[in-house]
């Protein structure tokens, strides 16, 4: 990983999102600096499910933050729909971020649990000034319905009467009352069962057809995110490793690392050996990266040439863009 | 082959508000000696209350016990709380899902090691400091000594995870219960943890009974697997036979709705549709029936008991599944 470049941008008139090396840091004192996300590009295309995928302390999520400014990013453009975000004047910042919304990871501790599901759901619409106090409560029962909720029994509850699956609805309603063009989920179902986890995977999917939205699913998890993405990047330590269409990916992974991923998967099959582990260890920390590629310390190819350059991202076959000097395809 | 652990028909309820609350009821389970075995089931189906009453963690008024739990040869349901208690450490050890609350904040990792090792083994300040490191490097920490002298706040949920291992394991206990273990960490850090539990299993000759919602965990770790619904065993058989030869519609459903790679993308995941039954209302027929796709009238009226299918595979089904019974659409 370890990758820069701009080999797998493209360029089209279909691109919603474009995001130009982007870095995030972070200062932690002593003079440390957190190099959360390193120069990442990438682009999100309409219609589109783009996955980021890798493990925690990738930046994954530092990433789908920096996306609607917040903090707003070290240097780096993102563009949505030609606007570029980072150089809007705050108030108009405000405005334009009504139409990205995000879903956050803990469903519980993301609603205000001293308000009831009507005002949690309300609370955007009254804000923006969406219409007079009937038609806000019209539409919130109706966001209320497209989610699987039960308007009847849930509009005067309050979030901890519900459970880790029904909270994540709820999140979901509010998140799609501004009609939002855009949706940032940042690990939605990896806080659920794995029964209520295909409910809100399936809903997500639903949603993304009702409202036509752009969606960007962030996931430590590759078997979750198969599911619902049109197109995966795989993130390690601030930097791309692999990015393209899931099943070329998932059929023939060029990068060390997604292979890795892919083998930690469990499988409900007692028969199948696991395979041995070919990821050791933890990340080191992004205060002091490894030269080079940044996986090179972890990765079962390494050679003296992945310490002295980094690698760019190259296109290894059709729709699949890898940084890597030795890619496994 | 004898069992470290014998459940008899042990029921739990909890007194509420809104009356009895039936969380457990009637299981009855062994744990051979040496063998691992795998509690599943969703969100409140009964599986943590059961461990934590295997455990005689559970007590308060509200509590209401029935049953027996034999453990190492000795009534744990008729002893006192003092004499459980003389249990911990080198009988029974747990490790809990949140590796962060179960760890002490403000005391450093060496002390929270050695505390068990000097109460429980009689061990001084300084064998207990270097058992300490000893067990750290057991769990595969590198560099213990640095270890001991660090809080938890400093550690990741993986490394936390393999101290509470290490504490878990220090007075080389006969049955190890490790509820969830992996269901905070990432998919990478899970394989590893999971590795690690199954060879200190082997190398110490350890029993261990492993409570989880994912069934592809359950697959490669456990020698015998008890599907949990509703408080109740639904199905239980030996790994390999369970998942060759599914009885349970409930199981089948649990192990559909795992997403799996090998899936098209883009394709809807399978769900178990509506939640469980009330438990302070039982229905009175399978509980499952409201959600069962194969469901007959037979099913809502009467209660299945749990049968043998010969070779120990007990289901809790009035048509079990490898039977012609047409699947209702």
């Amino acid at each position: 990983m370890a990758g820069s470049g701009t080999a797998h941008l493209r360029n089209n008139d279909e691109v919603v999102l474009d995001v130009r090396d982007l870095v995030v840091e972070f200062r932690v004192g002593s003079g440390l600096v957190v190099k959360a996300v390193s120069k990442i590009s990438f682009d999100v295309c309409r219609g589109e499910t783009l996955a980021i995928v890798g493990e925690s302390g990738c930046g994954k999520t530092t990433l789908g933050k920096a996306i609607l400014q917040l903090p707003p990013p070290n240097s780096g453009d993102v563009i949505f729909e030609g606007t570029n975000l980072t150089k809007l004047p705050k108030e108009q910042l405000r405005s334009a971020r009504t139409a990205i919304q995000m879903v956050f990871q803990d469903p519980i501790s993301s609603l205000d649990p001293r308000m009831t599901v009507r005002e949690i759901v309300d609370e955007p619409l009254w804000i923006w000034g969406r219409g007079s106090e009937a038609e806000r409560e019209v539409k919130v029962r109706e966001l209320l319905n497209n989610v699987g909720l039960e308007p009847e029994l849930v509009l005067n509850r309050r979030s901890y009467e519900f459970s880790g699956g029904q909270c994540q609805r709820i999140s979901i309603a509010r998140s799609l009352a501004l009609e939002p063009r855009m949706l940032i989920c940042d690990e939605p179902v990896s806080a659920l069962d794995v029964s209520i986890q295909a409910q809100i995977l399936n809903l997500l999917q639903d949603m993304k057809d009702r409202y036509g939205l752009t969606m960007v699913f962030i996931s430590h998890d590759l078997a979750v995110v198969k599911a619902v993405s049109n197109r995966i990047m795989v993130m390690y330590l601030g930097k791309i490793c692999e990015v393209g269409s899931p099943d070329v990916i998932y059929s023939k992974p060029a990068h060390h690392y997604t292979s890795a991923l892919l083998d930690s998967v469990p499988v409900p099959d007692p028969t199948r050996k696991q395979a041995a582990i070919s990821l050791q260890g933890e990340p080191p920390s992004p205060v002091a990266p490894p030269s080079g590629c940044r996986f090179r310390t972890r990765c079962p190819a390494a050679t003296e040439k992945c310490a002295a350059e980094e690698p760019q991202l190259r296109e290894v076959a059709l729709d699949q863009f890898v940084a890597c000097h030795h890619p496994r395809v | 082959m004898s069992a470290v652990m014998s459940i008899k028909s042990m029921s739990i309820k909890f007194a509420t508000p809104r009356g009895l609350l039936e969380a457990v009821r009637d299981v009855s389970i062994d744990i051979p000696a040496g063998s691992s075995v795998g509690i599943v089931g969703e969100s409140g189906s009964g599986k943590t209350v059961l461990s934590r009453a295997a455990m005689g963690l559970l007590s308060g008024s509200n509590v209401q016990r029935e049953g027996k739990i034999v453990f190492d040869g000795k009534e744990l349901s008729a002893m006192t709380r003092e004499q459980v208690r003389n249990e911990f450490g080198t009988g029974m050890a747990m490790i809990f899902q949140d590796p962060m609350t179960a760890l002490n904040p403000v005391r450093r990792i060496g002390a929270q090691l050695a505390e068990s090792l000097q109460i429980r083994l009689g061990m001084d300040k300084k064998a207990a400091k270097i058992r300490s490191a000893e067990l750290l490097a057991l769990v595969r920490i590198p560099d213990p000594e640095a270890m001991l002298r660090k809080f938890p706040y400093q550690l990741s949920g993986g490394m936390r995870q393999r101290v509470m291992i290490a504490i878990a394991i220090s007075c080389n206990p006969k049955l190890l219960f490790a509820d969830e273990p992996t269901t905070a960490l990432d998919v990478t850090v899970q394989s590893q943890i999971l590795q690690l539990l199954s060879e200190l299993r082997r190398d110490l000759n350890m029993s261990m009974v492993l409570v989880t919602h994912d069934l592809g965990v359950v697959a490669g770790n456990t020698d015998y697997v008890a599907v949990m619904y509703a408080g109740e065993i639904v199905e239980q058989a030996s790994t390999v036979d369970l998942f060759a030869n599914m009885k349970m519609p409930y199981t089948e459903a649990l192990l559909n709705s795992i997403p799996k790679i090998n899936m098209q993308s883009g394709a809807r995941l399978q769900v178990i549709e509506g939640r469980l039954p009330d438990p302070t209302q039982r229905p009175s027929g399978c509980g499952f029936a409201a959600r069962c796709s194969y469901v007959q009238a037979k099913c809502t009226a009467e209660h299945p008991p749990l049968v043998d299918a010969g070779n120990g595979h007990l289901y809790r089904c009035w048509f079990p599944l490898g039977n012609t019974i047409a699947r209702k659409q």
